[in-house]
């Protein structure tokens, strides 16, 4: 197939990807625009495999079989709560490659030069060290995620000087790598070595609470490294798909810090779960058991769950969604507020009360349920801690000052099902717990509702 | 022949522009499906892998990280698509016959 023809063919494929990422914007178009765009990708792979650039296909051939098998494999069988981490694994892998394929392109020298150019080198040296922060900043997340390793922000002395001295390194090497490109040589190896370092150092000051900004961003990263890689063997689609996938990464990673009322240098470099310099919070918590709050809600006209990372961890999205439904059936309007960042990733809350059944437009955002926040008769709290700390809202000195929050404490009656009286991710105590109108369910979340399931019952 | 990067950030300034462009109005309930399917696009570095790992040239490390690569990519490409799927799948409007 001529070149003239596989460009034309990349062309098509980027404006699926184009039209598929657009759809992906509406609930009701969402699915066939990924469809769409797993079509373009389709498209790109089938026109690369009849081009002229392709002799072996021995190897590539078992590559993409095990890939396949690997990934089919996996997007099956993952449980919904697992997701950030597979997806952190996702991102991974794409760093990966486009590290690869960077420094493939090294043994390819330019046509007509004869040897890799300079401009061939920065990207080369570009798509190795963005694809090397990825891929180790991914695994990093996901053990934290996993819990493989302790999922608190691992801080210590001089951090920044080191990383900053990483940085400075990579870039040193970079210049040298460039003025003298070869594949394999200490100095090409010094830069594969110290881009993983990077990517590593860089994750493990970064908090679980923090996650949903991590693995946007590095959703991100993985654009850009297959962007890098795209300059590094001159190739439009690439560049294309990579920069969008960039450009998407890095407003999802705005929206959370903004979620969070932080910048993104401070989500990087802050180390978050060290600070603990809020005012102490004391009062006297008034525990409610199964058969009162019955009682209460089977009272209320209006209920509103605010579900957090708890009730992924106690896999209680199910029984939430019995619960709401047998609310409903007794003439009470129910709602889910969820907040941007509740959860370890993105829209995690969403996809779980998906997976449960719960209609999308039974989800409200904070920002649309919190004027309406004083005519609910019950909050519920699930395993949902700093996105609903009145400290953010009224406690300067609060590590979280300025985060908005979803407004439960406005509520008539607030439940809050909570397994024991630790304080929260962030390391910040509550006044909320502590509240008139609180009531705290102590328990396993899932236990808890499953209770109050067999009290209406 | 020297012109070609210039070329090339032309289209990488444009597709940035568009990519903010196209994302900045999604709700909140998609915003994994988003991710993951963002994901699943930077999986086009397959395109690049097929190429080094197929090109059957002299050297055998450059064929073994370009297949290494194209495994990696397909992981990223099959699984991401398909799992974007599987949780678009669950979004539900409510219906008005539910119970």
């Amino acid at each position: 197939m001529s070149a003239l023809v596989v460009n034309l063919a990349y062309l098509a494929a980027a404006v699926m990807f184009i039209f598929g990422l657009r759809m992906l914007g509406s609930p009701a178009t969402a699915r066939s625009g990924n469809a769409l765009s797993s079509g373009g990708m389709l498209i790109a792979i089938v026109v690369t495999l009849l081009s002229k650039g392709i002799v072996e296909f021995h190897w590539i051939a078992i590559a993409a079989a095990a890939g396949a098998l690997v990934g089919a494999l996996a997007s099956r069988l993952v449980a919904m709560t697992s997701m950030p981490e597979m997806v952190a694994l996702f991102n991974g892998s794409g760093g990966i490659a486009s590290l690869l394929v960077g420094w493939a392109a090294l043994f390819a020298p330019d046509p007509g030069v004869g040897a890799v150019t300079t401009f061939t080198a920065v990207t080369v040296f570009l798509s190795v060290m963005i694809g090397g922060v990825t891929f180790s900043g991914s695994i990093i997340a996901w053990a934290k995620l996993a819990e493989v390793m302790p999922s608190g922000a691992i801080v210590f002395a001089a951090q920044r000087f080191i990383n900053g001295a990483l940085l400075g390194g990579l870039v040193v090497c970079g210049v040298f790598f460039a003025l003298e490109p070869a594949p394999d040589t200490h100095l090409f190896y010094a830069i594969l070595g110290l881009a993983v370092l990077l990517g590593i150092m860089a994750v493990i000051p970064i908090g679980g609470a923090d996650m949903p900004v991590v693995i946007s961003l590095l959703n991100s990263y993985s654009g850009l490294a297959a962007c890098a890689a795209g300059f590094a063997i001159n190739n439009n689609i690439l560049i294309v798909s990579g920069s969008l996938v960039g450009a998407a990464g890095i407003i999802l990673t705005n929206i959370m810090c903004k979620a969070m009322n932080r910048s993104l240098t401070n989500v990087l470099f802050s180390g978050f779960g060290a600070v603990k310099t809020a005012t102490k919070v004391e009062g006297e918590v008034k525990p409610i058991v199964a058969e009162d709050a019955y009682l209460i809600l089977e009272a209320a006209s209006s209920v509103t769950f605010v579900p957090g990372y708890g009730m992924a961890v106690a896999q209680a999205q199910h029984v939430v969604r019995e619960l709401g439904e047998i609310l409903e059936s007794n003439g009470c309007e129910v709602s889910y507020a969820i907040h941007p960042v509740a959860g370890r990733m993105p829209g995690h809350m969403n996809v779980l009360l998906a997976e449960a059944n719960v209609p999308y437009d039974q989800l409200v955002e904070s920002d649309d349920i919190n004027p309406r926040m004083p005519n609910v008769d019950v909050a519920v709290v699930i395993g949902a801690n700093d996105v609903v700390n009145p400290a953010a809202r009224d406690d300067e000195a609060s590590p979280i000052y300025g985060m908005p929050i979803v407004n439960v404490d406005h509520a008539r009656t607030v439940f809050v099902l909570k397994r024991s009286m630790a304080s929260g991710f962030a390391g910040v105590d509550n006044p909320l717990f502590f509240g008139t109108n609180t009531r705290m369910l102590f328990g396993d979340a899932k236990a808890s509702i499953s209770a109050l399931i067999a009290e209406f019952k | 022949m020297e012109l070609i990067p210039v070329y090339l950030a032309f289209i990488l300034i444009l597709a940035i522009f568009l990519g903010f462009e196209l994302i900045s109005k999604v709700p909140a309930t998609l915003h994994t499906p988003l991710m993951s399917g963002a994901n699943a696009i930077s999986g086009i570095t397959i395109v690049g892998a097929l190429l080094t790992g197929g090109a059957g040239g002299p050297s055998w490390l450059a064929t073994l990280l370009g297949a290494t690569a194209v495994f990696f990519a397909t992981v990223n490409v099959v699984g991401g698509y398909l799992v974007t799927d599987r949780m678009l799948g669950m979004f539900k409007k409510r219906t008005d016959d539910a119970p």
